[in-house]
């Protein structure tokens, strides 16, 4: 690893007057993506940041009715809170489904939204890469993109956001808090991450000089917690990144689909919610053929490219089976 | 306090740069004492030194920060760079090399240690990060001569072969049982999917769960 300066920061404005400070400055939370990062070359601080002594591990229910996440929180502490499991479980099975235990046990939910792609070409710094190198072009586009994007690439980057946790936050609404030098701000979860466009180093609309305080889960969400499921393909049964994944939550009345939530992750720069699917679902009997219906307006727009053709095939299917696993 | 032969270790001096004061004025202090002693004496090299920011990048390297930790129930004081992993001070400040380095990314968990009880990939976390825990290692589970029983089961069933990533494989399950996380095969298999076992000894390790999970039962 290069060698870099270390503060230990205990105080949120503290900690953002590092990175106003310096410009190479990056925080430390987990530290399961940004060591390997280091290690690999693939990022280079001047400094790291360590927030780890920040009070933002707390879960607990808001006046609201909402539950409130620190961003600290390790994602094993959210996976197993009995607040969690019981009006969100289809977050517990998100992120038990990502990563191995001893990452989660590490690794927090600031740090999760904020993990990098897994695209090969990001990580090997041999590569070209504009996510890593900006204007160095990109490698998978012709290159071995059997991991890549369905919806919403660019020519500039066709890599797909890595995180499970990620999938269940957009399709449950959740909120982002973010604190900044300006004060703080909240955004929806699925104007957190952004798509690559022409600008594919900026994975999300946080500002460099921003922290991840809080993500709160709105408590109309509970409302799918009797119907949910989280299904994950990938190449092995456990512990590797999502080829596609689903996370689907329905709110029913009797065989009737009152409402229905659905989003993808690995098929594109961000969590991949499904407007057009949800729409279709609401008022619907929950049927194969209803879920055979909203599975292919789920891929209307999908783009596949030379090695991941057989994620056109996947998807709709896993939407499928996810549907059906979570209406039973 | 613990005293190794041959390895720097004493008592914190200073508190770790907090919020970048300590470290800041530290380091431009250096910058613009260096300089004006550069500027004063002037042989040109130096000034050349003071102009590339060379004494700055001598003490990022040299910049070393103490940390203490309780490892296997023994405090011990340590000053580490930050760039030294906690797997890395265990194996080489420590001399604890019973936690291994596998692929050094978090892929395998043959670094696997606890971290207050909690285990964790030592590979990834910085040591610096790890002030004032607690740490269980691999020879920190037997008491004396008397091995843990999650020791005496994987030596009964023979859950390994080569060994390399027994202590990991050891570390992880122990705490799978405390985690309760052993209702069925399926689940012991799901949550051991940290600990990559090369030579395929993963039938007898989940015999070897199995064993110390029932005896507790």
């Amino acid at each position: 690893m290069n060698p870099f300066q270390y503060t230990r920061s205990s105080a949120a404005t503290a900690a953002i007057q590092s990175l106003v400070r310096e410009p190479q400055a990056h925080l430390l939370a987990g530290g399961t993506n940004l060591i390997d990062l280091i290690k690999m070359g693939v990022v280079l601080p001047d400094r790291l940041v360590d927030i780890n002594p920040l009070p933002l591990k707390t879960i607990e229910k808001t006046a609201n009715g909402s539950l409130r996440i620190g961003a600290l929180a390790t994602n094993s502490e959210v996976a197993d809170h009995p607040l969690v499991l019981q009006d969100y479980p289809l977050l517990s099975l998100a992120i038990n489904a990502g990563a191995s235990p001893q990452l989660r046990n590490m690794a927090t939910v600031g740090g999760n939204m904020m993990q990098r792609t897994r695209c090969n070409y990001f990580f090997d710094t041999a590569m070209p890469c504009n996510k890593r190198t900006p204007g160095s072009g990109c490698g998978a586009l012709e290159g071995y993109n059997r991991m890549h994007a369905l919806f919403g690439a660019s020519d500039h980057c066709i890599a797909v956001n890595p995180s499970d946790m990620n999938v269940a936050m957009v399709a449950l609404d959740a909120v982002v808090h973010i604190k900044g030098p300006k004060g703080e701000r909240m955004i929806p979860f699925g104007e957190f991450h952004r798509l690559p466009g022409d600008r594919p180093e900026k994975d999300n609309t946080l500002e460099r000089t921003e922290l991840i305080t809080a993500v709160e889960l709105p408590a109309k969400a509970a409302a799918f917690k009797d119907h949910v499921h989280y299904l994950k393909v990938r190449d092995r049964t456990s512990y590797a990144f999502a080829l596609v994944s689903v996370a689907a939550a329905l709110s029913m009345d009797g065989s009737m689909i009152s409402e229905a939530r659905l989003a993808m992750g690995g098929v594109a720069h961000k969590p991949w919610r499904l407007p057009v699917a949800e729409a279709f679902l609401k008022g619907k009997p929950a049927s194969e053929t209803t879920f055979k219906q909203a599975a292919e307006l789920a891929m209307q727009g999908a783009k596949a490219y030379q090695y991941n053709k057989f994620k056109l095939t996947l998807a709709p299917n896993a939407i499928l089976q996810a549907l059906k696993t979570a209406s039973a | 306090m613990s005293t190794i032969p041959g390895k720097e270790q004493e008592k914190p001096k200073k508190q770790p740069a907090n919020d970048g004061v300590l470290g800041g004025s530290r380091r431009d202090f250096l910058k613009q004492s260096s300089l004006l002693s550069a500027i004063a004496l002037t042989p040109a090299p130096i000034i050349k030194a003071a102009e590339n920011q060379w004494d700055e990048k001598f003490a990022d390297v040299a910049e070393k920060i103490p940390v203490t930790l309780e490892v296997n129930g023994v405090s011990h004081t340590v000053k580490v760079e930050p760039r030294v992993t906690l797997l890395d001070l265990l194996r080489e400040e420590l001399n604890l090399t019973g936690s291994k380095k596998g692929c050094d990314r978090g892929q395998c968990g043959a670094c696997t240690v606890h971290v207050n009880g909690v285990r964790i990939n030592s590979c990834l976390s910085l040591a610096v990060t790890n002030e004032g825990k607690k740490i269980t290692t691999i020879e920190g589970l037997a008491t004396g001569d008397q091995l843990h029983p999650m020791q005496e089961a994987f030596i009964k069933h023979d859950g390994f072969q080569c060994g390399y990533c027994t202590s990991g494989q050891i570390m992880s399950a122990v705490a799978l049982v405390k985690e309760g996380r052993t209702q069925s095969r399926e689940q012991i298999s799901e949550f051991m999917s940290g600990n990559i076992c090369r030579c395929g000894a993963y039938s007898n390790i989940v015999k070897a769960i199995q064993e110390v999970k029932n005896s507790q039962s």
